[in-house]
């Protein structure tokens, strides 16, 4: 167990115009389970990856525990990794897979027993010991792969996409077990993933990488409820959040025709961009008029498509309120998200409690 | 992880090939109003397998057992005779050995060397295209040029082998003694067949999921530990499909780089089995004895292939 920083870190491939990551900086604490999370080509594998030693670190430092790794072979850097493919030895019963890091490493052979039977155990694998991996199904295999990492009591486990290759129900489980594992067994975590779902359930803390640099970290729902960038605010959460163009005279927010009082004075004005989660948005007798399209019905609540203003909108409705063909929608002001709309920055805000005032003309 | 598998896959054309009647069905099924119109359709095929197999095997076969006329004027059964004398023959004996040894060295060595290439190949990433086929060029050549550019290797005044030799004080005489063609022999054939397994090889080693690769690596820090014992049995597959291959080579392929070596040569030199049917055969007339020997080395090559699909049926690869 071990606490992993970063410092600086950046990654230019062979022949490659431009860096795939740059400027990473991140302090991982120990026990910490971090989730690295964005677009697929966004370099969350290629961090990953500098990390556990298969990759060349192009500059900066990385270090594991109080050692510098950065010249470290992967199998001297005390981690253990789990692939999106599983990548188990095809040749191995489940038993020899999860042996073989540690006879490797000289281990007894009593310790290995005792340490392969507890994660068989552990991640209920007993009856499939001597299978091969190819007796197994993706569930059981992604499981062998987590016991192969298990086993070896690593300072930190490195997960790239372990569940993309599974079935969404299957998915959903396991999800839970690595969880639950993890928070056991308190061995810090890094864990790749493009699935925001699968992020905000797993993370400690988020880590949102975009073009190969870090756009936020924090808690998830910090990030979720102060999102630092237009990218953050359509990445995390689903639907994604609202995003209007909007004009701020002092502290009124032009909306078209519609104008929303702020009930304070922002650091900025002109053209901005306006967030709003659509969850946020509630039917009210006045507000800004909402003219629905279509319904999504997804059980537990519903979602309307529509536009205000012109702009397309997502409502995130109870299955109980009835939608008619023109609504009015209001909004409470803390729940209003302002980003610079050249950069996608968030504006910052000192949001009032209560209803944000709208008048429409 | 099925990549793992790639000359699987030749190995089940060659097999799917050796079985063609088994073949799917079509999707359209086509209704043949005359029934000797299908057998219209086979008969090129069929007649290409009967005239350059069966009729050829049956002769063989059947000659076997005569012993012919040298002026042609008649065979006269003799049984087992042909066989007996073949195998009883101090001389055939002594070819057998050398076509063991023979077969051993070059089928040892070409896939060693063609494995060692692979893997170096494999590491390297610049000048990958270059390297490569600069390997598999050599393939290209065809067997009896191979063994002219043998001979020069190892010509009298000229070959660079020779010089070799004759620096470190050895007079090599190739032709004419009987170890130095043997070693000349070798060599010629393990280098015109290195390319052959060097392909395989790589083609195998690049079959291997980079990610398992990877896992390797994180779990065996030693690099010839972690070959052996995570990537080489992956290999298997492809080793155990081409030591059918290149037993098959040594004993037959070769024969163009040995006729090249050998013909017009002084009698002490080494030869292989099949050398011996072509010299009995054709050089000394001995039709009999020779398609003895023939039927000799078919039943070796038949037991070989049956070994061989007794490995295909248990699968050697995993996936
Ligand atoms: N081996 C490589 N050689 C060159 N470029 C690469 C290599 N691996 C990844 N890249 C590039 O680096 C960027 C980040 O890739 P990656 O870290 O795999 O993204 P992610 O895992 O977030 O999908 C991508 O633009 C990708 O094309
Ligand atoms: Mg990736």
């Amino acid at each position: 167990m071990a606490s992993i920083t970063i410092t600086d870190v950046s990654k230019t491939y062979p022949g490659a115009p431009a860096p795939s990551v740059t400027g990473i900086n991140l302090s991982i604490r120990d026990g910490e389970f971090i989730v690295l999370v964005g677009p697929s080509g966004c370099g969350k594998s290629t961090l990953l990856r500098m990390v556990a030693g298969l990759e060349d670190i192009s500059g900066g430092e990385v270090r594991i525990g109080d050692r510098v790794v950065n010249r470290l072979d992967p199998a001297d850097r005390d981690i253990a990794m789990v692939f999106q493919n599983y990548a188990l030895y095809p040749h191995m019963t489940v038993r020899e897979n999860m042996a073989y890091g540690l006879k490797n490493r000289r281990t007894p052979k009593a310790e290995i027993e005792t340490r392969v039977a507890e994660a068989a155990r552990m991640l209920e694998l007993g009856p499939y010991l001597d299978r091969k991996p190819r007796a197994l199904s993706g569930g059981q295999r992604q499981r062998v792969a987590m016991g192969r990492a298990v086993v070896r009591q690593p300072s930190a486990f490195l997960f790239d996409e372990p569940l993309s290759n599974l079935d969404a129900k299957l998915r959903v489980t396991m999800r839970g077990e690595i969880r639950r594992l993890q928070k056991r067994l308190g061995t810090t975590a890094l864990y790749v993933t493009h699935d925001q779902l699968e992020a905000m359930t797993l993370a400690d803390r988020l880590v949102v990488l975009n073009g190969g640099r870090i756009e936020q970290v924090g808690a998830p729902l910090d990030i979720y409820h102060r999102p630092a960038s237009t990218f953050v605010a359509s990445f995390i959460g689903s639907p994604a959040m609202n995003l209007l163009d909007a004009g701020l005279e002092g502290a009124r927010l032009r909306l078209g025709t519609s104008v929303i009082e702020l009930g304070h004075l922002p650091a900025a004005r002109g053209a901005v961009t306006l967030g709003i989660r659509a969850e946020d948005l509630t039917p009210a007798a006045t507000g800004l008029p909402f003219r629905p399209d279509f319904i999504e019905e997804l059980g537990a609540q519903r979602l309307v498509h529509g536009h205000i203003e012109g702009q397309p909108v997502v409502l995130a409705l109870d299955p109980a309120v009835p939608v008619g063909s023109e609504m009015r929608l209001s909004v409470a002001a803390a729940r209003l998200h302002l980003f610079d709309t050249t950069s996608g920055r968030r504006i910052a805000t000192a949001a009032r409690p209560g209803l944000a005032v709208t008048e429409t003309a | 992880m099925s990549d793992a598998a790639q000359p699987m896959k030749s190995a089940g054309m060659i097999r799917r090939w050796l079985s063609r009647p088994a073949r799917a069905a079509p999707a359209k099924p086509v209704q043949f109003d005359q029934p000797l119109l299908p057998w219209l359709f086979l008969a090129p095929q069929l007649a290409v397998i009967f005239v350059f197999f069966y009729w050829p095997s049956v002769q063989a076969i059947t000659s076997s057992f005569y012993i012919e006329d040298p002026f042609g004027f008649g065979a006269t059964f003799v049984g087992l005779d042909n066989y007996k004398d073949a195998l009883g023959s101090a001389e055939y004996q002594r070819i057998a050995g050398f076509t063991a040894l023979f077969t051993v060295l070059v089928t040892g060595f070409s896939l060693g060397l063609g494995l060692l290439f692979a893997v170096k190949a494999d590491k390297v990433i610049r000048g990958r295209t270059a390297y490569r086929t600069a390997l598999i060029a050599v393939y290209a050549i065809a067997p009896p040029v191979a063994g002219l550019m043998g001979m020069m290797l190892f010509d009298q005044h000229i070959g660079p082998f020779v010089q070799l030799a004759a620096w470190f004080g050895y007079d090599m005489k190739v032709g004419i003694n009987y170890w130095d063609t043997a070693f000349a022999m070798i060599l010629v054939s393990v280098w015109k067949q290195v390319p052959y397994n060097f392909i395989f090889f790589l083609s195998g080693l690049q079959g291997i999921p980079a990610s398992v690769r990877e896992a390797s690596v994180i779990d065996c820090r030693n690099g010839f530990t972690r070959f052996r014992t995570a990537i080489l049995p992956l290999l298997a597959p492809t080793a155990f499909f081409l030591l059918i291959i290149n037993i098959t080579y040594a004993l037959f392929d070769t024969f163009a780089v040995i006729d090249v070596m050998v013909k017009d040569k002084p009698a002490n030199n080494p030869l292989t089995l099949v050398y011996k049917v072509y010299n009995d055969g054709f050089r000394g007339n001995d039709i009999g004895g020779s398609a003895a020997q023939s039927v000799i080395l078919m039943v070796i090559v038949l037991v070989l292939t049956l070994i061989q699909f007794r490995w295909l049926e248990r699968r050697v690869h995993y996936g």
